[in-house]
C-alpha cells in the first residue's frame, strides 16, 4: 500500500471536513429561523427542543433503544422465541470453569488489581513527583501512554514479554532481567497460568499489568491535582499542633484526598469491567484470560449466538449497576449543594 | 487589612512531606527514585522504538538493548516494508476520515444540547440530564447487536454506502457521536452553567438573540472546555478498537489504523520488525496531538473523568 490514496481521496476528506460542520451550523441557524416564525408565546416551549433534539435522538438511537432491545433479546433464542432465562442459565452453567465463569473470574481480578495498582501507583508517583522541580516533565512522560491506542500498548508489551527457550539469548526485556539478574528460567508471560500466591494466574496479571501501565498517567494527573489542592495552611496548623507526618497523612491528607480517590476509583472500576482491547489483542481470551467484553464479542462474531452474546452483555450491565447508582447519588449530592 | 480568601490551588507553601519519607528520600535519593521510576516507565516504549529501526535478524537474535552499543546497525527498511506489506497507508487516511467528523459531530451537538440544559427551561430537563449521567456507565456492548442488525436491515453497510457514493463511515460517525454525547453534554453543561448569568441578562437587554448569545458569548468563553473535549473525543475515536471492529470490522478498505494493526498482530505474530514499525507508526498522530495540546487534554481529564 502506498500513500497515493491520500492524494486521490483528499477531496473527499476536504468535503467531509468542511461539509460536516456546515450541515451542523445550518441545522441550528435554520432551527432558530423557524422558531422565530412562531408566535411569541410558543417560542420558549419549542426552542429548547430544537437545541437538544439531535443529541437526544442520537443517544436514544445508539444507546437507549439498542440497550432495551438487547435486554429483550437476552431472553430469546435464535428465532426470536421467548425462552426466559435459558441464555443466562447456559452462560452461568458449569461453575467454576464452564460458561462465562472464567470471564467473570477474570473480570473480578481486573476489578481488584487494575483498580488497586492504578490507584496505588498514581498516588505514590503523585506524592513523589510533587517534591521535585521538574515535576511537569516526568508527569507528562508517565502520562504519554494515555495518548496511544491499547493495540499499540499490546504490541509494546508483547515485546516486553517475548520468550525464547532457556539457553538462548532472551529478546524480551522482562525475561532478560529475570534471567540475568535473578537467574530464573524465562517464562512465557502471556501463556503461563501458574497462579501467583496460589490464586492469581500469571498471564492474567501480565495482561492487567499492560493495561495498568497505559492508564497510570490518568490517576497520577488527577490525584496530583487533588494533592496540590490541599491548603498548605492546614498542614502547617496541624504541625504547629504537634501532629506527626504520619498522623497528618492519616487525619488530614487522606480524608481530603478521599473524594478524588473515590471518583478515580469508580472510573477505573468501569474501565476494568469493560476491559476488552488488551485481552482481544494479546490473547483473544485464550489461556483462560477471557473477560466478559471479549466473550460477548466472540459469541457474537464467531458463534453468531445473539442470545448468548446479549446475555453476556446484560451480565456486564449488572456488574456496572452498583457503580451507576453510586454515580447518580454522587451527582444528586453535588446538585443539592449547588 | 484585607482578608484573602485562599483558593485551594493557590497555596504552594508547606507541601505535604512525611518526615519518614524525607529522611529516606532526602535530596539526592529522591531524585534518583523519581528519575529511575520515570526511566523504568519509559523502557517499554524505548525498546519498541529502537527495535523498529533494527535489522530483522538482529531482532530475533538479541535484545534491543544490545543495539545501544557499537557497532550501530540501524535501518529504515522495517518502515518501508511495513507500509508496502500492509494497508496502513489507507488505514491512516480512514482514521482521519473517521475521527474528524466523529469528533466534530458530537462536540457540536453536545454544545447545542448543553446550552439548552444550562440556560433554558423545559419540562423533564433535570430527569433527562440525570439519565445522561446514568448512561455514562452503561457498557457499549449492550448496544452492538441491535444496532448492527438494524444497520444491515437499513442497508447502511460500508459496501452499500460506497456504492451509493456516500462516505462508508457515516454509521460509525453517528455511533461515535451517540456514544460520546452523554459525556460531552455532561462536561459542557457543567462549564456553561458556571458562566456568569449577568452576561446573558445584559445580552438579552441589548436585544441579542439566542444564536448571537450562543455564538458570540457562550462559545468564545468556553474555548478551553471545548478544546479539551475535542482532544479527548478525537483521541478516544482515533484509539478506539471495539466500535470500529463492530461497525467496519471485516472490511479492510474502511478499517482504521487500530483495526489494521490488530490484524497485523494476528497475522505477523512473531514478525517483530513489522509489528514494532507498525505500532510506532500508529502512535505518531496521537503523540503529536498529545504533545502539542497536552495542557487541554489534562484539563479535560480533570474536568470530568467518568467516560466509559
Amino acid at each position: 500500500m502506498d500513500f497515493n490514496v491520500l492524494l486521490t481521496d483528499l477531496p473527499t476528506l476536504v468535503v467531509v471536513i468542511i461539509g460536516v460542520p456546515l450541515v451542523l451550523a445550518a441545522y441550528i441557524v435554520g432551527g432558530e429561523y423557524l422558531v422565530r416564525r412562531l408566535p411569541d408565546k410558543a417560542r420558549p416551549a419549542v426552542r429548547p427542543w430544537i437545541w437538544v433534539a439531535p443529541a437526544l435522538v442520537l443517544v436514544a438511537g445508539f444507546l437507549v433503544a439498542p440497550a432495551i432491545a438487547t435486554l429483550i433479546q437476552s431472553t430469546e433464542d435464535r428465532h426470536g422465541v421467548f425462552i426466559g432465562f435459558q441464555n443466562f442459565a447456559t452462560q452461568l452453567a458449569g461453575f467454576p470453569t464452564g460458561g462465562a465463569w472464567i470471564a467473570i473470574r477474570n473480570n473480578l481480578f481486573w476489578l481488584i488489581f487494575y483498580t488497586l495498582f492504578v490507584l496505588a501507583f498514581g498516588l505514590l508517583l503523585a506524592v513523589l513527583f510533587d517534591r521535585v522541580p521538574y515535576e511537569k516533565v516526568v508527569k507528562s512522560l508517565i502520562f504519554m501512554p494515555m495518548a496511544i491506542s491499547s493495540v499499540a500498548l499490546v504490541v509494546i508489551w508483547k515485546f516486553m514479554y517475548a520468550y525464547q527457550p532457556p539457553g538462548q539469548p532472551q529478546t524480551g526485556t522482562l525475561n532478560f532481567i529475570f534471567n540475568t539478574v535473578f537467574h530464573q528460567d524465562p517464562r512465557t508471560w502471556i501463556q503461563d497460568e501458574t497462579p501467583l500466591l496460589g490464586l492469581f494466574p500469571l498471564n492474567d496479571m501480565a495482561l492487567i499489568g499492560t493495561a495498568v501501565w497505559g492508564i497510570v498517567g490518568f490517576s497520577l494527573v488527577i490525584l496530583s491535582a487533588a494533592l496540590k489542592g490541599i491548603p498548605g495552611d492546614l498542614l502547617e496548623a496541624a504541625r504547629v499542633d504537634g501532629a506527626g507526618e504520619i498522623t497528618i497523612f492519616r487525619r488530614v491528607i487522606f480524608p481530603l484526598m478521599m473524594p478524588t480517590v473515590v471518583v478515580v476509583g469508580t472510573t477505573l472500576v468501569i474501565f476494568a469491567l469493560k476491559a476488552f482491547d488488551v485481552v482481544y489483542a494479546m490473547t483473544n481470551g485464550n489461556y483462560h484470560t477471557d473477560v466478559l467484553a471479549n466473550r460477548m464479542y466472540q459469541l457474537l462474531y464467531n458463534s453468531n449466538d445473539f442470545g448468548g452474546a446479549s446475555a453476556v452483555a446484560v451480565i456486564l450491565l449488572l456488574t456496572v449497576i452498583p457503580v451507576l447508582i453510586f454515580n447518580l447519588r454522587q451527582f444528586r449530592a453535588v446538585e443539592a449543594r449547588r | 487589612m484585607t482578608i484573602a480568601v485562599a483558593s485551594p490551588t493557590s497555596s504552594t507553601t508547606a507541601r505535604f512531606s512525611p518526615r519518614w519519607l524525607s529522611d529516606r528520600l532526602g535530596g539526592f535519593v529522591l531524585h534518583v527514585v523519581v528519575i529511575g521510576l520515570t526511566v523504568a516507565w519509559m523502557v517499554p516504549t524505548i525498546g519498541l522504538l529502537i527495535t523498529s529501526f533494527r535489522l530483522p535478524a538482529d531482532i530475533s537474535n538479541s535484545g534491543w538493548w544490545t543495539a545501544l552499543s557499537p557497532p550501530f546497525k540501524f535501518t529504515f527498511d522495517n518502515y518501508s516494508q511495513m507500509l508496502s506489506a500492509s494497508n496502513l497507508g489507507q488505514s491512516l487516511f480512514n482514521s482521519f476520515m473517521i475521527s474528524i467528523p466523529a469528533t466534530v459531530i458530537p462536540v457540536a451537538l453536545a454544545a447545542f444540547a448543553a446550552y439548552a440544559f444550562a440556560w433554558m427551561k423545559f419540562p423533564g430537563r433535570d430527569w433527562i440530564f440525570l439519565a445522561l449521567v446514568g448512561l455514562l456507565a452503561v457498557p457499549l456492548q449492550l448496544t452492538f447487536i441491535p444496532v448492527t442488525t438494524e444497520l444491515v436491515k437499513l442497508g447502511l453497510t460500508p459496501e452499500k454506502l460506497t456504492a451509493a457514493g456516500l462516505p462508508p463511515f457515516i454509521p460509525l460517525w453517528l455511533a461515535h457521536a451517540g456514544y460520546g454525547l452523554p459525556f460531552s453534554i455532561y462536561l459542557l453543561s457543567n462549564f456553561f452553567r458556571a458562566l456568569p448569568s449577568d452576561l446573558f441578562e445584559s445580552a438579552e437587554i441589548d436585544g441579542a438573540g439566542t444564536l448571537t448569545v450562543f455564538f458570540r458569548i457562550v462559545l468564545p468563553l468556553s474555548v478551553p472546555a471545548i478544546a479539551s473535549l475535542v482532544i479527548f473525543q478525537f483521541l478516544w475515536v482515533w484509539n478506539d478498537l471495539l466500535v470500529a471492529l463492530i461497525y467496519v470490522g471485516g472490511v479492510a478498505s474502511v478499517a482504521p489504523v487500530t483495526v489494521t494493526l490488530v490484524n497485523l498482530v494476528g497475522s505477523y505474530g512473531q514478525n517483530y520488525q513489522l509489528l514494532t514499525a507498525a505500532a510506532f507508526f500508529s502512535m505518531i498522530v496521537p503523540l503529536v496531538v498529545f504533545l502539542s495540546l497536552q495542557r487541554y487534554f489534562v484539563r479535560g481529564i480533570l474536568a470530568g473523568s467518568v467516560k466509559g
